[in-house]
Parts: C-alpha cells; structure tokens; sequence
C-alpha cells in the first residue's frame, strides 16, 4: 500500500511525501487526484522520498505526469528528495529529448480522404502489375530466343510439385465434384424420366467447366500460395537483390521456370481431372440410378466434342498461368518482414481466384460468340 | 575536407548524389570519391541512409538526383553489355549473407562462375572450393546454408561475393550480429582480399573497431541535416574534427559517461 501525503510548509512550497511501496500491483495515487488538491498559488513542487518503500517504474510514470503538469502550469519540479535511482532514471527518460515530428498521428481520415486513398492504391497498384506483365512477357521474350537464364533442375522441380505432387487432391475433388454433378442433375432429370441425361451432364460439365476451375482452384491454394511464400522470403532474405546484382534478371530466374511449369502442367491436370470427374459421376448413375455402364459411358461422350475439351484446355492454361503470375506477383512485391510473406501468400490467393473467374468469364464469352 | 589531387586516380565517384523513398528524403548533395585500393567506410548514426547509400551505388535503387561513376562510365545511364560487365565487377556482401537458400555453398559460388565465365564443371568445382577455403570454410561444399551458424553463412556469402575476383566489394554491416572475435576474423579477412585481390572496398558499418582498424577513407552521414557531414580518413577524422556530432560518434561519446 503506498500514500502520498501532501505537506505545504510555505504558502508557494507544495511537499509530496512519499510512504510505503509504490508497485504496479498495489493501489496507487494518480496524478490528477493530487494536482486537483494543490493551491493556485504554489510555486515549487518538492518531492520527499525518505519514507518510500519499495518502487518500481509506475512510480517513475507517476513522476514524470507530475513533472508534466508541472511544467505546464510554470512550476518548478524538484525530484532531489527521491532516491538516486528515481532521479538517475527520471533524467535518463529526458537525456534524448522526442524529436520534433517522430509521433505517428493517428488522426482518423475523412470518409472522402480514404475513398481518394483507396482509389490512389488501386491506380498505384494496376501499375504495377501492368510492369509485372511488361516484365514477364520481355523475359518471356528471352526465353523463346534462347536467351532466358534459369536452372533447367529449377523447372523439374516446380513441375514435379504442381504435377504429380497435386495428384491426391486433384483426385479427392474431381470424383466429388463429378459425383454432386450427377446428383444435382438426378434430382430434376428423374421427374421427366431422363435420368441417362445425368451422363451428358457430368461429361459437358467437366469438360466445359468444372475441370478447369477447380484445377485453378487447387493451383492457386497449392500452388499459388506456395510460390508467394517462397519469392516473399528470398525477398526478406536479400536473396533476389543478391540476383540483380549478380546481373541475373530474377523474372527469368525465379518466375519463368514456375511460370512455365504451371502453364505446361496445367492442362495435363485438367485431363486428369476431367477423367476423375466423369468416374466420380459414372459411379452416381450406375450404382444410385442404375444405368448400365456402357450406356452412361457412350452418352458421357456423346456431345463431348474435341473442340469442347479444347476449350476446357485453353481456359485451363490460362489459369494456370494466372495463378502463377499471382503467385510470382505477390511475392516479388513481398515487404522485408515475417508477416509480410504471410500477406504475399493471402494476396497471392486472393489475386488468383479473382483473376481466375474473371478469365472464366471472357473465356466463355469467346466461345459462345464463336459458336 | 580537403580536395588535393589524390594520386591514384578515383574509380567510384559520387557526384550531388540526393536518395528518396516515395517522397520521403533520405539524403542530399553527396559527393564524394574512392580511390583504387581504399577501404571506404560510409558511416553514421542508425537511420541515417547508409545501407541505402550502398543499395544506389550497387544499383538496388535509382537515385532520385545526381550520378554514381564507375571509372568514367555513368552507373545509371550504362545499359546492356556495358552495365553486365560492370555489374561483373561488383562484388557484395549482404547484411544477412543472403545465400540463396536452395543451393549449397559450392552451388552458390558457382553460380556467378557459370553465369558469367565459360568454364567447365571441374574448374567450376575447384574454383568454388578454392573460394570457400579462402574464408575457411573447407569442405563445407555440400552443406546448405540453414546447416552453418550465421558466421560461416556470412562468409560463406563472402566467397560468392570474390567467386568473379571483382574489382569492388561492397559490404553491408559485416560485422551485424557476430561475436568480437568473429568479426576480427572478418575484418583481417577484408584487409587480405584488398591486399591480395586489389580490390577496392566500401563497407557500410557502424562499429567503431571495424572503422579504425580498416577504414582508410570515409563519409560521414547526418540523419538529422540529411547530408555529409564530413570525409577522410577515420583516424584523422577523429583528430581533426570540429563537428561535435563527429567527434561524439567517434569516440562514442566519451565526454559523457559511458558504461
């Protein structure tokens, strides 16, 4: 428990004297209960110390609100009854004086100021993915003259994570998403009784639509993600500045060979997955709707036309080349610290996925509009 | 700061050199030269730019005024050929090694050999052991850079840096979070590669060791006037200066009391 006594041996002279302990886990005076007691007429503010038990910094915070108040009403502060502790850290916190325009002010913006912000970021930021794009289409550029400089093991490995190593996952979905696709089709199609239709369905759906977008999907939780993270850490480390300045573009190094590996990848995934896809719905439509085999797998095909899976492939790549350049993207433009690689990854995600459906989009209006 | 024809001629010469991020200024009217063979120390409080000032001179960042000449070639207008061989001869040693984290130490070496040189593969090979045994770390060829404590990646790094036996070598803090006996060695090792190598040297730092017992010539950073404040060899510097905030860094500040 500690108590600050107030003493006022002269009309002008105000003594604070301190008794007990003065710990952050025991009841404290406060600044302004005591300031609130003090004369207008005082002039000097001593404080004795002889008394005081135990302290610790709160006693130092309690000080220096006085000394504030006191400097602010023009009164004259004398520590000199306080340990030589208290006062060799009292001057210590005022040996570096605050410089002039070092606090943060965090002064809450207008509804319009931040509107102009925001608009000010996107602008800033379609820039630089437009440099991005310029960046990797030039060293695209290089690689096709045979110019590009990256490691062909780099490439290997890249394809062999996105390759085989999305395999499991790849095949988890598509027998799903197949499977829903015959059952959502079941459920109206049995009320006409064309429940063989579900085959046509499950095989249009996939190949027009479902297998690309949920490889994308995949690619850009995987795949994406992980490329960000990787990018955004060599760039935490000083490792991409260490390829500049060994005059090694690292677009070439570090974004093509992961660039090329999605784009090559991607397409083989898409087959991959349309197969399962269709598996996943003739599994649907033989066991839960009874129709036999041969017939499910004939109608699967019957509409599904070479220039049809061209197009899932097409739309496919794209987003495999999306979603590495999100990837890429977000982890060049990594900042220098651990949490800024978890954003890169986040945007990384977030950038593909919009991106992705976006390409969806036009990518089906092309088509349409080309019969 | 005096300006008499120093005999050998300078081969990196800063000239109203002013640096910024965004609109920020970091620092103006730079100008100064290093002459071949110096062990440059660019120095100054924390904050003031130094690191910075090294990243404009090794082209991380384009300067927002003024010119950085290697030679009499102009760094930022060089384009193509001329800035790859110029770029050839820049060796660096960045504050946390910046080892590229896939490749092993010999792998790291040999990437400016392979990129830069038409060597064969054993050459390349001996070249990079060679490299590593310069900074003692033989045999630790196979060994990735998470495997070795953060003295050895910093050297390590330092033998990527010598692998093209550049003719300048740019030292970010190397002396950043080693032990004083670790940063001897690393400073004994500075002084042999510019007497063996004769390369010319800049090393960013700010431990006063390191300065006195390498530093042959200087720039002085002043975060709060945001320029130089003075140059010339450190140990003179501390002798001659007027500047109160020279002499205070200098001699950390031993007109007060210091633990």
């Amino acid at each position: 428990m500690s108590a600050v006594t107030l003493l006022q041996p002269s009309p002008d002279q105000v003594h604070l004297v301190f008794q007990g302990d003065f710990l952050m886990d025991e009841e404290r005076p406060t600044v302004e209960a005591l300031t609130a007691q003090f004369s207008s007429a005082m002039k000097g503010l001593h404080c004795a110390g002889e008394t005081l038990g135990d302290w610790d910094s709160t006693l130092l915070t309690f000080l220096m609100g006085m000394q504030d108040w006191c400097s602010a009403h023009d009164i004259s502060f004398d520590p000199s009854g306080m340990p030589e502790g208290v006062q060799r850290l009292l001057s210590l916190a005022h040996a570096i004086p605050e410089r002039p325009g070092t606090r943060r002010e965090h002064k809450k913006l207008h509804f319009l100021e931040r509107t102009g912000l925001a608009t000010e970021n996107i602008l800033t930021e379609s820039v630089s993915m437009l440099a991005f794009v310029g960046e990797t289409s030039r060293s695209f550029g290089r690689f096709l003259r045979g110019k590009a400089r990256f490691r062909k093991a780099d490439l290997w490995t890249h394809m062999e994570d996105c390759g085989p190593g999305s395999l499991g996952i790849i095949t988890v979905i598509s027998l799903l998403v197949g499977a829903i696709l015959a059952f959502v089709g079941a459920v109206q199609l049995t009320m006409f009784g064309a429940e063989v239709f579900v085959a046509n369905l499950v095989g249009l759906g996939m190949v027009m639509e479902m297998g690309a977008l949920m490889t994308g999907i995949i690619l850009a939780g995987r795949t994406g993600a992980a490329f960000a993270a990787q990018l955004g850490s060599m760039q935490v480390n000083e490792e991409i500045d260490a390829l500049t300045t060994m005059g090694i573009p690292p677009v070439d190094n570090l974004v093509l060979p992961r660039m090329l590996a999605l784009v090559l990848l991607s397409p083989l995934l898409i087959i991959y997955a349309n197969t399962l896809g269709m598996i996943g719905g003739a599994l649907v439509g033989v066991l839960y709707l009874d129709i036999p085999f041969p017939v499910f797998f004939t109608r699967t095909f019957e509409y599904v036309s070479p220039w049809l899976m061209a197009q899932g492939l097409i739309k496919g790549s794209t987003f495999g080349l999306l979603v590495a350049f999100s990837g890429c993207l977000r982890g060049m433009q990594c900042g220098r610290s651990a949490s800024e690689v978890g954003n890169a990854a986040t945007r990384a995600v977030v950038t593909s996925l919009l991106l992705i459906v976006i390409a969806d989009a036009i990518w089906t209006f092309i088509f349409i509009f080309m019969g | 700061m005096t300006t008499l024809p120093s005999t050998p001629p300078p081969v990196l010469r800063v000239e109203n050199l002013e640096m910024r991020y965004g609109s920020t200024l970091i620092q103006k009217d730079l100008n100064f030269e290093i002459s071949k063979g110096d062990i440059f120390i660019i120095m100054g409080g924390s904050g003031c730019g130094k690191s910075t000032l090294l990243k404009h001179l090794i082209g991380l960042v384009e300067p927002a005024a003024g010119h950085v000449f290697y030679g009499e070639t102009d760094f930022w207008a060089a384009e193509g050929s001329e800035r790859d061989t110029l770029m050839q001869n820049i060796g660096i040693l960045y504050q946390q090694g910046a080892l590229w984290s896939s490749l092993t130490l010999a792998e790291n070496v040999a990437v400016p050999l392979k990129e830069y040189t038409h060597l064969n593969a054993k050459d390349i090979r001996d070249l990079c052991a060679f490299k590593l045994q310069l900074v003692g770390l033989a045999g630790f060829d196979d060994y990735y850079p998470s495997e070795i404590s953060g003295g050895m990646r910093k050297r390590a790094a330092l033998a990527r840096a010598i692998a093209l036996d550049p003719a300048f070598l740019f030292f970010d803090e190397p002396s950043a979070g080693l032990d004083p006996v670790s940063a001897k060695l690393l400073d004994d090792l500075i002084l042999e590669l510019r007497d063996t190598l004769g390369a010319t040297i800049a090393v960013v730092t700010h431990e006063l060791a390191s300065i006195y017992a390498i530093g042959s010539n200087s720039v002085f950073l002043d975060p709060v006037s945001k320029t130089m404040i003075a140059q010339g060899n450190p140990t003179q510097m501390r002798e001659e200066s007027t500047d109160p905030r020279v002499i205070e860094f200098l001699t950390r500040g031993n007109t007060h009391t210091e633990g």
